[in-house]
C-alpha cells in the first residue's frame, strides 16, 4: 500500500526525514513511534502529497505522491496534527462540504456523510456548529472527515492528542475497528497507544525508523534480562540455599517484605521463565506464595534504549 | 469546475455567516452614506450639470471604501486558512490550486459586489426625488459601477496575491493596502511638474484616478478595461504561482 524508498526532506539547513526506506502492505495498522521533532509529521504530509521531498520516491496504492498527485489524494483520508476544521461551520454541513470536495457526488455524498457520522458518534451533534463543540468531538469530526471518501489509506497524525481518557478510549476504538478494511498510518508519541492499536511499529528518532516490528516482537527482544519478582513467606537462608541449587537463576536478591514474607528478584540466566520453577519449588517446600510476575519490559524501555545513544551522538 | 462551485459555496458561506462580513458590509453602507449627505447638500445648494455619479465620485468616499476595505474583505483568504491549518487537509483533497485560487477570488469579488449595493439604493433616492432622469441615467450609472467592478477586481487580486504570501491576517492586510496605495498614489506621479512627457504618458496607464473619473461619466474607455482585466490576471496568477510554490519550495 505504501512504498517508501530513501526518502529525504531537508527544510533550511535542517534534516527532518533522512533517507527513510519502509513499506506498508494494506490492511495493516501501523504506529510512527517518536519524539516531538522525530519527523513523523513531515513523513506523513508527504504521503499525503502536501509538500514534495527533496529526494527519494513515495508510493501510495501503485501512485507517485509527487507526480500522481491527484490519484494519491483520492486514495487517502489525511487528518494533520491539532485537526484542523473551519469552527464556523455545522459538523454535517462540513462533512458533506468535505465529502463534495473528494469527488464524491451529491446523492453519494449524502449516504456516506450519514453513515460515517453514525460510525464516528456524531448523529446527535450533525446541527451544532463545529467551533462550540468539545475536543473529544472535534476530532471526531477530524476522524470523519478523514473517513467520509472511504479511502484505501488513512493517515492520522496525532489522533489522541488533547483528549481525556474516556475520549482517547473511543477514538481508539474507532481506529482500531478500523483494521483490515482500511490500511492505517498513525503517529503517536503515546507508548500504549501502539501497543494497543497497532500491527507493526515503526520507532523514529532523528528522521531515522531504529526499529520496526510488532509490538509483541519488540518486547520479546527486551524479554531476555526480564526479572522475575516472587513474595514467598520461607527462612531467609533456605530461600538463599535454594536458589543457589537452581540452575536457571543468574542472580537473586533477597529482601525482607512485610510480615513474614521475603521479596525474592530473580535474574534467569538465558531468558529463561523462571516462574515455573520457582512456582515447582514452592510446592515442594510447602512455603507459601503470595506474588509472582515477571516483569514486561514496556515499548518504553525499547524506546529509551533505542532512541539514547543517538540522543547521546547529537549532544 | 464542480469542485469550484463546492469551494465558492463554502468561501461566501464563510464571508456571509461571519459578523466580520457584516462588519464590512456597515462600514461601506455607512460611508456611502456620508458620500450621500455631501452630494444632497451639494445638489441643495448649486444648480449643477454634472450626472450625480460624477458628483458621487467626487466626493472621494469612493477611495476610502476602496482603499480601506479590499484589504480588509481579501486578509482572510489565504491567511487564515494557513493560520489555524485548514490550507492542509483542503490542499490533501484532489483539488486544484487553480479552483482554490479562482474560488477565493470570485467570492471575494461576489461579496465586494454586494458591499456595494447600498451604493443603488442611495442613488435611488436622488432619483426619486429630483425627478429629473437626466441627471441619473441607467448607461451613466452602469459605467459607474463597471468603473467600482473593474476598480474592484484589480484590488481583490492585490488582496488575494498578499494574503496568499502569508499566515498572518494583519500582515496580508498590511501588504495589501500598501500594494493599492502605490497603485493609487502612481497616477499622481504624472502631475508633478518636470516630467519627461513620455514617462507621464506611461504613468497615464496607471492613473487610477482619472480612469474612474471617466467611468463615473459614464465614459467607458476601452484602454482603462484592458488595463484592469491585465493587471488582475496578473496577481491572480503570481497568487497561483505562490499557492503552488510550496510544491517546489
Amino acid at each position: 500500500m505504501i512504498q517508501v524508498s530513501n526518502l529525504t526532506k531537508r527544510y533550511a539547513g535542517r534534516t527532518a526525514v533522512d533517507d527513510l526506506s519502509f513499506t506498508v502492505a494494506r490492511g495493516e495498522i501501523v504506529g510512527l513511534l517518536g519524539p516531538n521533532g522525530a519527523g513523523k509529521s513531515t513523513t506523513m504530509r508527504i504521503l499525503s502529497s502536501f509538500m514534495p521531498a527533496t529526494s527519494g520516491t513515495v508510493r501510495v496504492a501503485g501512485f507517485d505522491v509527487f507526480h500522481d498527485a491527484d490519484e494519491v489524494r483520492r486514495r487517502i483520508g489525511y487528518m494533520p496534527e491539532n485537526n484542523p476544521l473551519y469552527p464556523e461551520m455545522r459538523v454535517r454541513e462540513y462533512l458533506k462540504f468535505r465529502a463534495r470536495l473528494k469527488g464524491l457526488g451529491w446523492v453519494k455524498s449524502r449516504a456516506r456523510v450519514t453513515t460515517v457520522m453514525e460510525q464516528c458518534g456524531l448523529t446527535d451533534v450533525g446541527r451544532r456548529v463545529i467551533g462550540q463543540l468539545s475536543k473529544g468531538y472535534k476530532q471526531r469530526v477530524g476522524l470523519a472527515d478523514a473517513l467520509v471518501h472511504e479511502p484505501e489509506l488513512i493517515i492520522l497524525d496525532e489522533p489522541t492528542i488533547g483528549l481525556d481518557p474516556q475520549q482517547i478510549r473511543s477514538v481508539r476504538q474507532l481506529i482500531k475497528s478500523l483494521a483490515g478494511k482500511h490500511t492505517v498510518l498513525i503517529s503517536t508519541h503515546i507508548l500504549p497507544e501502539v501497543e494497543m492499536m497497532c500491527s507493526r511499529v515503526f520507532i523514529m528518532f532523528d528522521g531515522k525508523i531504529l526499529a520496526a516490528d510488532t509490538p509483541e516482537n519488540l518486547q520479546q527482544r527486551m524479554a531476555g534480562g526480564s526479572q522475575v519478582i516472587a513474595e514467598i513467606a520461607a527462612p531467609a537462608a533456605e530461600l538463599n540455599a535454594a536458589f543457589e541449587a537452581l540452575p536457571e537463576v543468574e542472580q537473586y536478591d533477597v529482601s525482607p517484605s512485610e510480615g513474614e514474607y521475603f521479596r525474592c528478584a530473580l535474574t534467569p540466566r538465558d531468558g529463561v521463565d523462571l516462574r515455573p520453577a520457582i512456582f515447582e519449588l514452592v510446592r515442594a517446600r510447602g512455603w507459601s506464595l503470595r506474588e509472582l510476575t515477571r516483569s514486561r519490559h514496556s515499548l518504553e524501555d525499547i524506546y529509551v534504549q533505542v532512541t539514547k545513544p543517538n540522543a547521546e551522538d547529537a549532544e | 469546475m464542480r469542485i469550484f462551485w463546492v469551494l465558492l459555496r463554502r468561501e461566501l458561506a464563510s464571508f456571509f455567516f461571519s459578523l466580520t462580513g457584516y462588519v464590512i458590509i456597515a462600514a461601506v453602507a455607512l460611508l456611502t452614506g456620508l458620500s450621500f449627505v455631501v452630494l444632497t447638500l451639494t445638489l441643495g445648494s448649486d444648480p449643477v450639470t454634472v450626472p450625480v455619479t460624477e458628483m458621487f465620485y467626487g466626493t472621494y468616499f469612493l477611495w476610502l471604501i476602496l482603499l480601506l476595505l479590499s484589504p480588509v474583505i481579501t486578509m482572510r483568504l489565504f491567511a487564515l486558512e494557513k493560520a489555524t491549518g485548514t490550507f492542509e487537509t483542503l490542499m490533501t483533497t484532489p483539488v486544484g490550486d487553480l479552483q482554490v485560487v479562482a474560488a477565493k477570488y470570485a467570492a471575494a469579488m461576489v461579496f465586494y459586489s454586494v458591499a456595494w449595493l447600498p451604493l443603488l439604493g442611495c442613488l435611488g433616492i436622488v432619483r426619486y426625488f429630483t425627478q429629473q432622469n437626466a441627471a441619473l441615467d441607467a448607461p451613466t450609472l452602469a459605467g459607474m459601477y463597471l468603473g467600482i467592478l473593474l476598480v474592484g477586481s484589480l484590488f481583490m487580486s492585490l488582496g488575494c496575491f498578499a494574503s496568499s504570501l502569508t499566515r498572518s491576517q494583519m500582515a496580508a492586510a498590511m501588504i495589501s493596502f500598501v500594494l493599492g496605495m502605490s497603485l493609487f498614489a502612481l497616477g499622481f506621479l504624472a502631475k508633478i511638474p518636470g516630467t519627461a512627457a513620455w514617462t507621464s504618458q506611461l504613468i497615464a496607464y496607471f492613473n487610477l484616478f482619472d480612469q474612474m473619473h471617466d467611468f463615473a461619466r459614464g465614459v467607458v474607455d476601452t484602454r482603462a478595461v484592458i488595463f484592469y482585466a491585465t493587471t488582475t490576471l496578473v496577481f491572480l496568477f503570481l497568487t497561483l504561482r505562490v499557492v503552488e510554490s510550496r510544491r517546489w519550495k
